[in-house]
């Protein structure tokens, strides 16, 4: 029997990577896509082949750093959650323009249903906004298999290639088989040395090139084995399954006997042929995509004068939110099973910060302070200390994006919200909080900064954080006055102490930074546990 | 063979460690499986659940659709009743950990939550702290209520021990016994009481 790897659809890319011959991977940590980058990290075939694999300080950052890597004609992947892709969209967007050396594979990890995240967009708008292919697994196998094509696919061609997956995928376990490992590729610089230099006057080639190439790609996908059109003698629908929204179809029969057409897509552009023979065969199409309604709203069209197309935007499925077996089932009128009432006792159990968290000494502190004011001035951003927004805290006004807690603080205040307060991560800080306080030093803004500083990447499992010891050192390179750098330990015995600097640099009439400086408790819970268990080795061993 | 299982529970509490344990009994008997887990914002004390799904055929959905789970194991009793929409109607069974978790103020009374378990047809709870402890560390009670599931798993008890062994050897051999003898007392309780 093959030996079958028992993989998260995130470990199988991170194992299809590393056996694609991937040189390094550029990662900034984000629910659901962590884990790859976490996989190749401790991974012992990855070590061996000297895989870069440290975390990067944001995705724009981690896209920049691959695209030299492609470059320099060797193989990378970026891993980013979905929101990510909006911090790296810059490069990402003009890396179609240049163009691939070595291979150059974007993963993008969308979160419908927002498990975890902010909002649910959908990543294929933007390898569409590229003009790249596009590659969308429905399970483990896949993933791993089509990780390996994403890179020969993107040397082939010269392009960027976008992977995408959603939660569901990314953190559910089934067997995978390997296949042979890819040797890295030699450094080696592009033939055309100019290709990178996107001057007006050279990027207008390169635009060119890659328009060119849109017919080519969309005869890959044709040919490549992952669109795949299945007849069905029942006409009277036809399916487009995107992606994992397949294995939802396909649950409802176990036999393989779906009786419809159906077009399975896990590469775009999609084939119009393909597409074409599935309409002419069908009186009415139903789409499944798990994320928004793509390929639903192109066979539409703006006046919708065609067949009849079914999806999220006439209501066969909900317009928000991840697909399910239930929903599929609903949309085809299956009949489907009903558990249990749930028993109205049941309460939400919502996340909440650990037990002897450093953020809620920091923000029980603030809370005291902020009760001289009227309420609405705490501007905060994305990290554990989110959860201070919930009771019993309720400290925090704001959550947008990563760093958004500076910038806003500096609006708020230009429009009359005198004082405004910023709180802010270690790790949000470095990602995207510094070019914020910059502002704020150059314009005087009166806002005082909080930073979080637990010296790790809390929200995400406590990955290493790129400002660890170097908060205080980056506050006053950037220009905030070394007096208004204050550092308070969080901790329920310097109660009053922290208020008091709190208040005083409150009071300041110009930017202060406050550094809430105490490591979160399951970093150095497990910190603690290695050493113990280090020492009771050392112990046995002698 | 196909058991759909949805395991159940508080983050923190254990219930990967069971889906593990299962899992690889699965696949030491040759099964094929799916298994869908809750990592990230969840974790931090909320309430967490896993889809786990064995069968002898492939299987297509990583998710158990609604009211066809052939099993709830929860570490936690209010969080076990949150999924009864997903069990079976007709031969669904409901094991679980009869002791509360409370880190909401609005917790239900628990004489409310385990009458509204024992309202449910075919269930068992089991105060697996207690028995833990009776095996020596309160810290394997998600292995005692894995001990009261093991009879509806459709899976064989050997294999199960198997698998913790093989799990928990990188540990110490204190550890490896102190989940086997979890295991048995969870399954004790489980066989008494049917
Ligand atoms: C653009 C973007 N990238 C990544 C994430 C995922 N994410 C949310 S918070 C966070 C880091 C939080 O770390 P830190 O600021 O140090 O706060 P902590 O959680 O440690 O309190 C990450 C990586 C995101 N929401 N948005
Ligand atoms: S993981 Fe760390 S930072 Fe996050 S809530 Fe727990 S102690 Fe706080």
């Amino acid at each position: 029997m093959i030996q079958k790897l028992l993989l998260l659809g995130d470990e199988a890319i991170a194992q299809g990577a590393i056996d694609a011959g991937i040189s390094g991977v550029y990662a900034y940590p984000g629910t659901p896509s962590t884990e790859i980058t976490e996989y190749i990290q401790s991974s012992n075939d990855a070590r061996e082949r000297k895989i870069r694999s440290s975390w990067s300080a944001n995705e724009k950052t981690a896209m920049e750093s691959a695209i030299g890597m492609s470059y320099a004609g060797k193989r990378s992947l970026i891993c980013m959650k979905h929101v990510g892709l909006n911090v790296a969209a810059d490069p990402f967007i003009n890396s179609a323009i240049t163009g691939a050396n070595g291979g150059l594979v974007v993963l993008s990890a969308d979160d419908p249903s927002m498990h975890s995240s902010q909002n649910e967009q959908d990543s294929r708008f933007y390898g569409k906004f590229a003009m790249i292919p596009i590659m969308e697994p429905s399970n483990q196998q896949e993933a791993y298999d089509m990780t390996r094509y994403a890179f020969d696919l993107s040397e082939k061609f010269g392009t960027p290639v976008l992977l995408r997956i959603t939660t569901r995928l990314a953190h559910s376990r089934a067997g995978v088989v390997r296949k042979a490992i890819t040797e890295q590729n030699k450094l080696h610089l592009p033939s055309n040395l100019k290709q990178f230099i996107l001057l007006p006057s050279i990027a207008r080639k390169q635009f060119n090139i890659l328009l060119g190439k849109q017919s080519a790609f969309e005869a890959e996908a044709a040919t490549s084995g992952y669109d795949v059109l299945t007849g069905g003698n029942d006409t009277s629908i036809g399916v487009i399954a995107c992606g994992l929204s397949y294995n939802y179809l396909m649950e409802h029969y176990p036999d393989d006997d779906l009786p419809y057409p159906v077009l399975k897509i896990g590469q775009y552009p999609i084939p119009r042929d393909l597409l074409n023979q599935l309409y002419e065969s069908v009186d009415e199409i139903l789409v499944l995509e798990d994320g928004y309604p793509i390929i639903e709203e192109l066979l539409r069209g703006i006046l919708n004068k065609g067949k009849k197309i079914r999806g999220r935007m006439d209501g066969s499925i909900p317009l928000a939110g991840e697909l399910n077996p239930n929903i599929v089932a609903i949309a085809l009128n299956l009949k489907v099973e009903k558990g249990h009432d749930t028993p109205s006792i049941v309460e939400g159990r919502p996340p909440s910060l650990c037990e002897g968290c450093s953020h809620t000494d920091t923000f029980t502190a603030l809370n005291e302070v902020m009760l001289d004011y009227s309420p609405g001035r705490v501007f905060s951003d994305i990290g554990c200390y989110t959860l201070s927004a919930l009771p019993p805290l309720e400290s925090i006004n704001t959550s947008v994006d990563m760093g958004a807690s500076i910038t806003m603080a500096i609006g708020a205040t230009d429009a009359g919200l005198i004082p405004s307060i910023a709180t802010i991560g270690d790790s949000t800080f470095t990602h995207s909080g510094i070019t914020g306080l910059l502002d704020a030093v150059n314009t005087k803004s009166p806002i005082t900064v909080i930073i979080n500083d637990n010296s790790t990447t809390g929200m995400t499992g406590g990955q290493d954080s790129a400002a660890f010891e170097k908060v205080e050192e980056i506050c006053r390179g950037v220009g905030v006055e070394a007096e208004h750098i204050r550092i308070i330990k969080p901790l329920r015995r310097y109660h009053d102490e922290n208020v008091k600097v709190i208040r005083e640099e409150i009071n300041y009439k110009g930017v202060s930074v406050i550094i809430a400086k105490r490591e979160c408790i399951q970093t150095l819970g497990r910190r603690m546990k290695l050493k113990a268990l280090e020492k009771r080795e050392a112990e046995s061993d002698n | 063979m196909n058991k759909d299982i949805i395991l159940a529970g508080v983050g923190g509490q254990g219930i990967l460690t069971i889906a593990t344990v299962i899992g690889t009994a699965a696949l030491l008997e040759g099964l094929q499986l799916k298994q869908a887990e809750v990592h990230g914002m969840s974790q931090r004390g909320g309430e967490v659940q896993s889809h786990l799904r064995i069968s002898s055929n492939a299987i297509s959905s990583d998710l158990i659709p609604e009211g066809k789970a052939d099993l709830i194991i929860s570490i936690e009793p209010m969080e076990s009743l949150r999924y009864v929409h997903m069990l079976n109607k007709k031969k669904g069974w409901l094991v679980t950990s009869m002791n509360p978790f409370i880190n909401i103020s609005d917790y239900p009374p628990i004489e409310d939550v385990l009458q509204a378990i024992w309202d449910i047809p075919r269930n068992v709870s089991i105060d697996a702290e207690k028995v833990a402890k009776e095996q020596g560390s309160v810290k394997a009670a998600n292995i005692v209520v894995l001990g009261a599931a093991s009879p509806y798993l459709g899976i064989s008890y050997e294999s199960l021990e198997k698998a913790i062994e093989s799990i928990f050897a990188r540990k110490c051999k204190e550890i490896v016994k102190l989940n086997l003898k979890a295991l048995a007392a969870g399954k004790n309780y489980a066989d008494k009481r049917t």
